[in-house]
């Protein structure tokens, strides 16, 4: 064999390619498009995970958005505050105040509380077992628990025990993936660091929902009743939080007879009162709901931490300023 | 042998209509005629490829492949010359139009793969056409192709605001309506 036969070819197509290459590095020198350096400038502050969680279709289009149609600095849930904040310098806008939503589990029915209807024998997938009488645990809310969530899932937030669903709250970056691949709507997004969450959407009497899960909510109102604040209302048999009331002391916690209403009851704070500072003029103890706090009027007053919730009230209403919570 | 440019460019548009009776370029036929602005936009970038391809390749077989033995590197060769142009066409359209660039989007660059101007390129090589002849030719074949997709393109923005069946909507009608318009195509069969 001809080594020229060999080279010739390689040669004619090299030529080639070199003298069309050097025709196209000409052509984009003259047709070049000045793009907007701050385009890039954006996307470097972005995550880059690409997930569509801000409403574009991946980073890319969001930081041309940002910078072309001044869409919000805000919109990326992944990289937060600090994101928002990066582009904001950037763009020279204000960030404004974006709270950071978490992907929150609304059931507690896992294999050991909630009933199993049926043996299911197929693919081990949500949206699969879902399409067969809406899954086999009894309760037609609960989280089947097969990991659809957790497969989608960028961040490795999610967790599968027992049939049920869990979200590391510190991992989870509120993209809401999980939310929309979810057949039973079992995930919602919420604020990060809720005191009390009511993990149960069954809007059944009672006894439906106790027939299915022990952990379900039944309704019972007890949480309602107790609720010195008025912040909880009964809807659908559900009890409904009202935010701007709550002030976090967690009695709907402590007096939940099935556990339906969650919230860690180790974290209560409980109020100190400076016994230095404190004059003795009663204001606190006229606020408190509780009766925790005990001392007639110009003395010091003491609290008893058994009674105290941490709700605060109390260091608010405090002239001398000498009650904190711990 | 004297060719009959006219018979060329009229046999080209339309009784060898390149979708609708050769189906070839059947992608981006399908992927950028749902509005008559982009379709015409896609068929110039078209036109503008096919036609200079036509020209270009025809030097590169006669003055380059055939002189020295190298025939066999047709296809590379072509692609090479298809590729680049595509390229080339991409950056002015950039330039001149950016809604038309984002219009058309990734069917752009992939006319370099496009079946329809690689294969009026070997097309040309074959029935052995003068360099006018495939410059006509390819510009014929082009104009088909956007003829096809304009009026395409028309009958798909119609379909939109139709009252179809739920299991034909998308692109079950469109795929029926393209064979119905390959159908009609087939009446200009005997027009030469």
């Amino acid at each position: 064999m001809n080594i020229l036969e060999m080279l010739l070819p390689a040669g004619v197509l090299g030529g080639m390619g070199v003298l069309f290459g050097a025709g196209l590095a000409f052509a984009s020198k003259k047709l070049a498009v000045p793009v907007d350096e701050r385009v890039e400038k954006v996307r470097e502050c972005l995550p880059g995970a690409g997930c569509g969680a801000c409403g574009y279709t991946g980073c890319d289009s969001y930081a041309a958005a940002v910078v072309s149609e001044g869409a919000p600095v805000n919109c990326c849930p992944v990289g937060g505050e600090k994101a928002a904040q990066a582009i904001a310098a950037i763009m020279g806008v204000e960030a404004g105040q974006s709270t950071r939503m978490v992907a929150t589990v609304l059931c507690q029915g896992d294999s050991d509380h909630c009933k199993i209807k049926y043996n299911y024998e197929g693919l081990m997938e949500c949206r699969a077992m879902f399409l067969t009488s809406g899954g086999d645990k009894a309760c037609k809310y609960a989280c089947l628990g097969l990991g659809s969530c957790a497969r989608v899932c960028e961040f490795g937030a999610i967790a599968i025990h027992d049939r049920l669903v869990s979200v590391d709250p510190d991992k989870c970056r509120g993209c809401g993936k999980c939310i929309e691949v979810c057949p039973k709507s079992v995930l919602r997004l919420e604020p990060y660091g809720l005191l009390s969450i009511l993990r149960c959407r069954a809007v059944e009497k009672g006894k439906a929902v106790r027939d299915a899960c022990q952990k379900g909510c039944i309704g019972c109102g007890k949480c309602a009743r107790n609720c010195k604040f008025g912040a909880i209302t009964m809807e659908n048999n559900l009890p409904v939080v009202d935010m701007e009331k709550c002030v976090g002391c967690l009695e709907c916690v402590r007096n939940c007879p099935t556990g339906a209403m969650t919230g860690d009851l180790t974290k209560r704070k409980h109020a100190v009162i400076d016994q230095d500072k404190c004059v003795g003029c009663t204001l606190c103890d006229r606020q408190c709901k509780f009766e925790a706090i005990t001392g007639a009027l110009k003395e010091k007053h003491a609290i008893d931490p058994e009674k105290c919730v941490g709700c605060g009230q109390c260091a608010t209403k405090c002239p001398r300023k000498c009650i904190t919570l711990e | 042998m004297k060719e009959n440019l006219w018979l060329i460019l009229l046999g080209s548009i339309l009784v060898n209509n390149f979708v609708m009776s050769k189906f070839y370029g059947t992608c981006p036929f399908l992927g950028v005629s749902k509005k008559v602005s982009t379709a015409v936009g896609m068929g110039v970038a078209v036109t503008f490829v096919m036609g200079v391809a036509s020209l270009v390749t025809y030097f590169v077989q006669y003055y380059i492949l055939e002189p020295f033995d190298l025939a066999y590197l047709q296809t590379i060769a072509f692609i090479l010359v298809i590729a680049v142009l595509v390229q080339l066409v991409e950056m002015v359209i950039n330039k001149t139009s950016p809604s038309l660039y984002k219009a058309l989007g990734v069917y752009l660059p992939l006319i370099t793969t496009n079946c329809a101007v690689l294969g009026v390129t070997i097309l040309n090589i074959t029935e052995s056409y003068s360099l006018l002849g495939s410059v006509v030719n390819g510009v014929g074949s082009a104009l088909g192709f956007m003829l096809a997709i304009v009026l395409f393109a028309g009958v798909r923005e119609r379909l939109e605001n139709s009252n179809i069946p739920a299991c034909f909507k998308g692109y079950p009608s469109t795929l029926i309506a393209a064979g119905l318009m390959s159908i009609a195509f087939l009446g200009f069969q005997g027009l030469i």
